[in-house]
């Protein structure tokens, strides 16, 4: 689904991403982990299209990212930014209807609505509705554009992709879960789900694929269990973690 | 149980198609409520003045007017209404439609609440322009057929205002995107060098010129006829068609650039269209009524106050508001100190800069990056 090859970023001549070849399949959460100033982000803005890397390339589903009309691409992936400038009193309704722009010359009526409406109810946002956006705390706005991407592509992501920026980082324990949720079931539909993360539990819990990132490089990237150990982490975060077995859970521990 | 009544959340609002169908109604009942206040606004300026009009009299002129049998009035209201009073609404709706949407325009580019045409030095650009006509261009107008003579004046304050624009967004921009208060300090260089530029020109100018220069620099809706009139509207008009097309554009920009592509808008193009059509609508109210301060602030945000920033809705409703505001506030101008005229740019400024300051008390949150 999406494919990335050979992705080189430099910033004043100092590699920020370095020959990063990444792939996330449809069908799966692939999770995207690493230290602060690993490079994560920077890979996640190339995966978009928002930074143009120096060198490397960026297909979905095949297509370079260059030969896609935006508002083609716009209907088959969406982006949750870690934070926006919005910063004008939109209710939450019609912040989440702006998902619909790509969409909005073929829908037949109604459809936008029932589409803002269920991805509004999937973050726990329906009652908010009519609220003022710049009024909502910072795990509410969260939850708002995740809404608004979903009213984009979709609940069920069948052929489509969402593109994550820690998505989890202001929300309560109960939200975090919440969203992974949302995640899963757009990836169990068939979407193609890429998501930063920081929680290493709910990594573990609910990332199909982790790409552990150290210093710009890919330090590995496979099946959670195989990637999650203490070793691997004690050398990208540099710090002794402990992973602790609970029944059928895994936990990690820090120190 | 008592937790149990706490954990029972409230009842919820109805459904959000309910909701959204209320929203629309409720901007419906706003928008002929602004159409409303225009023609009242248009009426009351065009029966009061020197020569009170009484509605019998326009109305039977009206009436003659659109064809129908009417009784006839008198030669002098005739003339007062045709030549005088209705080109002089007529520019004053246009020019305040103008100014009001290209503020509102300004302001979803910049992402800015306070971006006005006036603050930000595109008035003022554009007035350079127009001053530098009148100073120098007859040492143009032999080069030129003689059917452009009459562009040069609205083409120059154009070309100032667009020039403006792409300096002020393009200092104001950083790490792409648009920084507040490098936008207003960008704005404050501008006006400075703008007018120090047109200082410059009056130094240059003779006395009949520097009279014309005046009224530039103060603004004044005072010598309106229709040949001004025929020169604004196709442009003022051309904007307020076009600009509409950009609503959404303009809503996505909101978000963010990178957001507003990610939804699929050409970032790029909006931009472009947005700055030429805003560019447009202020170089052509500055070429034929001078620097008119504060409207695009006003009216925005008084839309928005009441509507929210749904660009659909703030972009014809602001055209609106700021004719009807427009067309009041020159009544306004040329009752208070009657027989003289008070220069309509003093009283918007009046009115305008405790409301800019209020305005900034109220954002000063937003400042931190």
């Amino acid at each position: 689904m999406i494919d990335a090859r050979g992705i080189v970023v430099e910033r004043m001549g100092r590699p920020i991403v370095s020959d990063v070849n990444f792939r996330a399949a449809a069908g799966g959460i692939t999770a995207i982990l690493g230290a602060n100033g690993a490079g994560k982000s920077t890979l996640l803005r190339v995966l978009c299209g928002d930074c143009r890397p120096d060198r490397g390339s960026v297909r979905y589903f095949g297509r370079p990212l260059a030969d896609w009309r935006p508002v083609e691409l716009a209907r088959r992936r969406a982006v949750v930014p870690q934070s926006s400038a919005l910063n004008f009193p939109f209710t939450v309704a019609e912040v989440v209807l702006q998902g619909r722009a790509p969409h909005l010359e073929r829908g037949a009526p109604g459809v936008d609505e029932s589409a803002a409406a269920a991805a509004l109810d999937a973050v726990d946002l329906a009652r908010a509705a009519s609220r003022d956006y710049t009024t909502l705390s910072g795990g509410e706005r969260q939850r708002v554009h995740l809404a608004r991407a979903l009213a984009q592509v979709g609940l069920d992501g069948g052929g489509r992709c969402l593109l994550l920026d820690e998505p989890t980082s202001s929300l309560d324990l109960r939200h975090q879960h919440d969203v992974l949720r949302v995640l899963r079931r757009f990836a169990d539909s068939g979407g193609c789900a890429v998501v930063v993360l920081h929680d290493l539990n709910l990594c573990m819990r609910y990332a199909d694929k982790v790409v552990l990132m150290h210093y710009g490089r890919v330090l590995g990237s496979g099946d959670a269990n195989a990637i999650l150990t203490p070793d691997w982490l004690g050398i990208a975060y540099g710090l002794r973690v402990r992973r602790i077995e609970a029944g059928r859970d895994v936990l990690f521990s820090a120190g | 149980m008592a937790l149990a009544a706490i954990a029972a959340p409230p009842a919820g609002p109805p459904d959000l198609r309910v909701q959204l169908r209320r929203a629309r109604v409720r901007r419906r009942w706003q928008f002929a409520g602004l159409v409303a206040l225009l023609a009242g606004a248009g009426l009351a300026a065009m029966m009061i003045g020197p020569m009170r009009i009484p509605p019998r009299d326009l109305g039977a002129w009206a009436m003659g007017r659109l064809g129908f049998p009417a009784e006839p009035i008198g030669a002098a209201e005739r003339l007062v209404i045709e030549r005088i009073r209705l080109p002089r609404v007529v520019l004053a709706a246009c020019i305040g439609a103008a100014l009001a949407t290209a503020g509102a325009a300004f302001q979803g580019l910049f992402r800015n609440p306070l971006a006005d045409p006036g603050l930000i030095g595109v008035s003022a650009a554009g007035a350079l322009g127009a001053v530098g006509i009148i100073v120098l261009g007859h040492r143009l107008t032999p080069a030129l057929p003689g059917w452009a003579a009459p562009f040069l004046l609205p083409v120059a304050a154009f070309a100032g205002s667009l020039a403006a624009v792409l300096a002020i967004y393009r200092v104001s921009l950083h790490e792409g995107r648009p920084v507040m208060a490098t936008m207003l300090l960008a704005g404050v260089a501008i006006n400075a060098l703008a007018s120090a530029a047109t200082g410059f020109l009056t130094f240059l100018a003779t006395d009949q010129q520097v009279r014309d220069l005046t009224f530039w620099l103060l603004g004044s809706l005072g010598a309106a006829s229709w040949p001004k009139v025929a020169l604004v509207a196709p442009g003022v008009l051309l904007g307020l068609a076009l600009l509409p097309f950009a609503a959404r554009a303009l809503n996505a920009l909101l978000l963010g650039e990178e957001e507003a592509g990610h939804l699929g808008f050409d970032v790029w193009r909006t931009k472009w269209i947005v700055m030429a059509l805003a560019a447009v609508m202020v170089g052509l109210s500055v070429a034929f009524a001078g620097v008119i301060g504060f409207v695009g602030l006003i009216v925005p945000h008084a839309i928005r106050l009441a509507a929210g920033p749904d660009h659909r809705f703030l972009l014809p409703a602001s055209a609106l508001l700021g004719a009807a505001l427009l067309v009041a506030a020159d009544l306004f101008a040329r009752c208070i100190v009657a027989p003289a005229e008070l220069p309509i740019g003093i009283l918007t400024a009046l009115l305008g800069a405790p409301f800019f300051l209020w305005l900034l008390l109220r954002v000063k949150v937003a400042w931190q990056p």
